[in-house]
């Protein structure tokens, strides 16, 4: 800009010939930067994606997971020949927040959006999204809404909540046929809060439609912030049903197991029909032995997948003392999914991005289920929920038998006898 | 649901009881001898917890024989607070009081979440998982221990009050600071110490509910609110009161759960101090001001 204003200044006067030659040559770049050249220009340009995850507020424990699976994911991707740069943004567990960020993350130059873990905040990204043209992969959001409501721009790997709950209730069958020992009662203890009291409503839906083996003879609702389960327990061991199935959080989930070793609650397993807590590291950690041959059916990495292999080592090296999850997972494959979409169109631009993202096909991927790809309403149905176990202090994958790591274990040994 | 199974609840709610008993009986100490009401309370009790949990992780003290130390420590944490902050407040009206502690009690939980972050902490005993057995009952090993250590230092506590002469001469300065002060009594002082015994009472309730329950910055709200509860419903400024409060909130809450819905156990608490407030307002063992 500053030689264009000093020229004509200096030359006090310019000729109509200079004129014409320099509107010539003006026009000549112009012509020749509207072709191909300019094309793969764009082409060489990283796309520029916008990570929304809670990192601080109530979900921040699980936003700065979902955090880490992406940074840890990105020096795959180069390697890869992926190019992608990150603009992160914190929506700090407000759906409000969240859909400013994404504004202003998309004034500021993304190409695509990525996030944003709690359900009501993805949906308000979405609306942003769809008004702004500007397409968005969701990591983790389990509401129906977001491939039902006809968004254009919305592209989900994740199950929607009926794909969830019933994928976990589902593999019950197969755990018992796997296992040769079909149990006839279960004693349902379940947190409160809405994402239990969902989990609640979705397993009292679905039982009698998937005509399942079992009956759930008592179900004990709890506070996720209960200090203590000893009397939950108690009326749990009461019940006396053969196995007990949970729906926790994760400090409530010590809680219950170390309060069941107490109680001496002996049953053929602990089983979640989906939920968090069981399989993570300081549940781990803080049970030892007793945590061992507890099972929660979500989906989880698929140990026959080198990628997922290769990501989780990543992972071990960055981070020893985290849990590398299903957040850790899905967070990569959105980054994934993006980038792929990015290559693909050859372009920055939301719209070539958006139909590429229709386009998708990725069979290499790190968690359990067929290549990636997505329906009209932008919804991947090649996700499959499996039977992870923890066994040897690692969660397992003992189901489906086609990613299955190791045989599952049920009945459990009692507690007193893990010496 | 068969007797054995009440009778397991019930033993389970009055060992927890006996713990919360312990907790309060700080609370009521304080307020008893200088009609303080100490609104930081559970933040103390929060610190006393990190503190045994940091003498575990770092020196492999077991939260039982920490209970010294920590005790200890905040003894003088107690007396400080008092003989720096609180002494200049006591002439001051309730409300300016109230907010003195609120803030006192706003700064540690924020100091206690800088140092150590949101996340719960725990601690792991072999006996975290062992439990005796006792014909058809079965008792928690921690929770027996934390029940007979609480009822120890409850005991040792009333024998200080009754047969020391510190003891004695806070007992003077409760019933007439004035007529204290008259016979040459170091009022400042002692009031300091009470505050310092007040203290180290929720120190030593800290070591013990680390035993049973996870320790976070955002716990003490929780406890401060717990001990007003009890405390309330033993009667303010009675020790024997605080103990049988705690005992009651034990139980009510494990057969309010198990009768009821363990979800609404705490509501049996606030119940149960409603009733209390409504047939005798000084609560079960307080004197009629």
């Amino acid at each position: 800009m500053s030689d264009h204003t000093t020229i004509p200044s200096s030359s006090k006067g310019i000729t109509r010939r200079q004129f014409s030659a320099t509107a010539a040559t003006g026009a000549l770049l112009t012509t020749a930067a509207a072709g191909l050249p300019l094309r793969k220009a764009r082409a060489a340009t990283p796309l520029k994606l916008g990570i929304l995850l809670p990192r601080s507020g109530h979900l921040a424990l699980i936003g700065q997971a979902c955090q880490r699976g992406a940074d840890v994911g990105l020096a795959m991707l180069k390697e890869m020949g992926y190019s992608v740069e990150f603009m992160n943004a914190d929506t700090e567990s407000n759906p409000d927040v969240g859909r400013t960020q994404a504004e202003k993350l998309i004034r500021e130059g993304a190409n695509m959006l990525m996030g944003a873990f709690d359900s009501a905040t993805t949906l308000a990204i979405a609306g942003v999204a769809e008004q702004k043209g500007v397409p968005l992969v969701v990591n983790i959001a389990a509401e129906p809404k977001l491939t039902e409501q006809g968004f254009k721009y919305t592209f989900r790997n994740f199950p929607s909540a009926g794909m969830l709950g019933k994928g976990g209730l589902l593999l019950y069958k197969d755990m018992f046929a796997a296992a040769g020992v079909t149990p006839k009662t279960a004693v349902l203890l379940h947190v409160n809060d809405s994402f239990g009291m969902g989990m609640l409503n979705g397993i009292n839906a679905l039982m009698p439609k998937l005509d399942l083996p079992f009956q759930i003879v008592e179900t004990i609702a709890y506070d996720p912030k209960a200090r203590d389960l000893s009397i939950e327990v108690a009326k749990a061991k009461a019940a006396k049903a053969d196995f007990v199935m949970t729906v926790t959080r994760l400090n409530d989930a010590i809680l219950l197991v170390r309060e069941m070793v107490k109680q001496q609650v002996e049953t053929m397993g602990i089983t979640s029909p989906g939920s968090p807590g069981m399989y993570d590291k300081q549940f781990l950690k803080a049970l030892g032995k007793y945590a061992e041959f507890c099972s929660v059916n979500i989906p989880w990495f698929d140990p026959k997948q080198e990628m997922a292999a290769q990501l989780q080592q990543r992972f071990e090296k960055a981070h020893p003392d985290e849990s590398c999850d299903l957040n850790v997972g899905f967070t990569f494959e959105a980054v994934l999914i993006a980038a792929d979409a990015h290559k693909r169109a050859g372009s920055n631009d939301p719209a070539a991005l958006t139909e590429a993202l229709r386009a998708t096909n990725i069979a290499k991927r790190v968690m359990i289920g067929g290549a990636i790809k997505f329906e009209a309403n932008g919804q991947n149905m090649n996700l499959r929920s499996a039977v992870v176990q923890n066994l040897n202090g690692k969660p397992t994958v003992v189901l489906p038998a086609e990613s299955a790591e190791a045989k599952f274990v049920f009945p459990m040994p009692p507690f007193k006898s893990r010496g | 649901m068969d007797a054995t199974f009440f009778l397991n609840v019930t033993s389970s709610g009055l060992l927890t009881g006996l713990v919360y008993g312990l907790m309060a009986l700080g609370l009521s100490v304080i307020f008893g001898v200088m009609r303080v009401v100490n609104f930081a309370h559970g933040d103390l009790m929060v610190v006393a917890m990190y503190a045994a949990f940091l003498l575990f992780t770092k020196l492999g003290i077991q939260p039982v024989p920490a209970l010294p130390l920590v005790a200890g420590g905040l003894f003088v944490v107690g007396y400080l607070l008092q003989r720096v902050l609180i002494n200049r407040f006591l002439g001051a009206t309730e409300h300016i009081q109230f907010l003195l502690l609120l803030s006192v009690a706003i700064i540690i939980t924020n100091v206690v979440l800088m140092v150590f972050g949101p996340d719960a902490r725990n601690i792991q005993l072999d006996a975290s998982f062992e439990s005796y057995s006792v014909g058809p009952l079965v008792l928690d090993k921690v929770r027996v221990i934390a029940a007979i250590t609480a009822g120890g230092v409850a005991a040792l506590l009333w024998a200080f009050f009754r047969y020391t002469t510190t003891g004695t001469a806070i007992r003077a300065c409760a019933d007439n600071p004035v007529g204290a002060r008259v016979v040459g009594l170091d009022v400042e002082k002692l009031y300091a110490v009470t505050f310092g015994i007040g203290a180290a009472c929720v120190g030593a309730a800290g070591c013990l509910l680390l035993l049973l329950v996870d320790v976070h910055p955002h716990l003490s709200s929780d406890y401060t609110l717990l001990g007003f509860i009890i405390v309330i419903l033993g009667g303010l400024g009675s020790l024997g009161g605080a103990l049988l409060g705690g005992i009651l909130v034990g139980l009510s809450e494990a057969l309010s759960g198990v009768l009821i819905a363990p979800s609404l156990k705490s509501m049996f608490s606030f119940g149960l101090l409603i009733l209390v407030l409504l047939l005798r307002p000084q609560g079960i063992l307080g004197k009629k001001p």
